[in-house]
């Protein structure tokens, strides 16, 4: 492009950069510049499946959040979904980006979220179950998924804070006030929906048993979290305050506690193991089959 | 240089903009992201790289700082009484966070946020996500006019 260009359009922007990317057509080519960016003495490979677990969980969840545009029950829960899942984004891209610095291979943000395969995608099953707006699920089984997933972030991101790695410090300091927003907003969605007529009512119970049988995963520690003490948060210890909070919605909703097993892992192994579930492969194609088709293409 | 999705702001007023140096005609300026997906954080990148170009300086980097976290704490009262004038409601200082355990809010907004149009107290929540990542919209019931409210965060 033209630097003198006087007519300053809005588009220079996004060519701007030659390393562009076409996913995000940014040049956002430093986005952990300006942090301290000191790896800490702790095993480098634990470190990289850290981060790639706790920006896998955004990633997806994101990717699944995407899928509402357009499909919501009212134009504001578009904009609202939308915005939710770019927040989502831009915390999986600086985690993607820490996961890619300390494992020192040459692989960034993109290079992790489009050119990995299922087994080495460390998210939480309830990130990447369907949940709406397809099959298996609808709007209050997407409310009930988003009310879990951010009150247990919420959690997690708030010890994350203290974390000896400064990246991930900064980027859940960051992250928590989002969190919040999206925590509230699924709750209160979901006290509208229990709380309302008796099939918005029944809805929201359905969602909430949908969605139970995975908060177990949540809580249970995978050994690269234990191997960390400092870093990593153990998430065996969020389970009372998530509880607490989940509890509070539900008693405001009028809904019942679920009472459900845990989903069955697969010999002892689920998503921070890289074993998932059905849904992940189709995920993983409608998010990575552009960019597999044609590698480095740009905006 | 202002900012892309609020023009009225600059991004000095916006409190985005961190710090300039400028060492051996390279220049090198900080900004911070307001929300971690804001989209606009490239754009002002480059409209900073295009505006410093043209100033004549030929090195220029532009560095994103992520900590410590933006708050609209940081928006100057400058900035707040723009955006009054813009027809957009601005933030209310929140000072400094609690520690501990974020408190769940499940009641509608309490917090009053006065109608910029006509003053008017009594305005509601349409949606809490607004056309852009910080903001929310809101509509006057007095005047009736629909205008957007910059969130607290």
């Amino acid at each position: 492009m033209n630097a003198d260009n006087a007519t300053d359009s809005v588009y220079d922007g996004l060519v701007d950069q030659e390393d562009a990317h076409w996913a995000f057509g940014t040049g956002f080519h430093e986005p952990l510049a300006g942090v301290d960016r000191a790896v800490p003495d702790v095993d480098r490979a634990d470190l990289t499946a850290y981060c790639l677990m706790l920006g896998d969980d955004a990633l997806v969840l994101s990717q699944r959040l995407a899928e509402w545009c357009s499909r919501a029950p009212e134009l504001e829960e578009d904009v609202a979904l939308a915005n939710i899942a770019l927040d989502l984004l831009g915390q999986a891209r600086l985690l993607l980006t820490r996961a890619g610095e300390v494992e020192g291979a040459g692989r960034d943000e993109d290079a992790l979220a489009y050119l990995r395969d299922e087994r080495e995608f460390r998210n939480v099953h309830l990130a990447e179950i369907e949940c709406g707006p397809f099959a298996g699920g609808d709007f209050a089984t997407t409310i009930a998924r988003l009310l879990v997933f951010s009150s247990w972030k919420l959690a997690q991101y708030s010890r994350l804070r203290g974390s000896a790695d400064p990246v991930l410090a900064a980027v859940a300091a960051k992250g928590l006030k989002e969190l919040a927003y999206h925590r509230d907003h699924a709750a209160q969605w979901t006290v509208r929906l229990g709380d309302g007529t008796e099939e918005s009512h029944r809805r929201m119970r359905a969602g909430l048993h949908r969605v139970w049988p995975f908060l177990d995963e949540l809580f249970t520690a995978h050994p690269v979290e234990l191997r960390l003490p400092g870093v990593a948060v153990d998430p065996a210890g969020l389970r009372s305050e998530v509880e607490d909070v989940l509890a509070e919605v539900c008693r405001a909703a009028g809904l019942e506690l679920p009472d459900a097993a845990p989903a069955a892992r697969v010999a002892g192994k689920a998503g921070r193991d890289g074993v998932h579930t059905e849904a992940m492969g189709y995920l993983l194609a409608e998010m990575q089959h552009l960019h597999r088709s044609l590698p480095g293409a740009k905006w | 240089m202002r900012d892309p999705e609020l023009p009225v702001l600059t991004l000095a007023d916006l409190g985005v903009l961190r710090e300039v140096v400028e060492r051996d005609g390279r220049v090198v300026v900080t900004i911070t992201p307001t929300y971690s997906g804001c989209p606009a954080v490239e754009e002002m990148g480059a409209d900073l790289r295009r505006a410093l170009r043209r100033a004549g300086f030929a090195e220029v980097e532009v560095r994103t700082s992520l900590h410590p976290a933006w708050t609209t704490d940081w928006i100057t009262e400058d900035g707040l009484r723009k955006l009054r004038e813009a027809g957009i409601a601005p933030p209310s200082r929140l000072g400094p966070r609690a520690a501990g355990p974020v408190p769940l809010n499940l009641a509608p907004p309490s917090r009053r946020v006065p109608c910029p149009r006509c003053g008017s107290p009594r305005t509601t929540e349409l949606s809490r996500f607004g056309a852009t990542a910080c903001k929310a919209l809101r509509r006057c019931e007095d005047c009736a006019e629909p205008f957007e409210h910059v969130k607290e965060i």
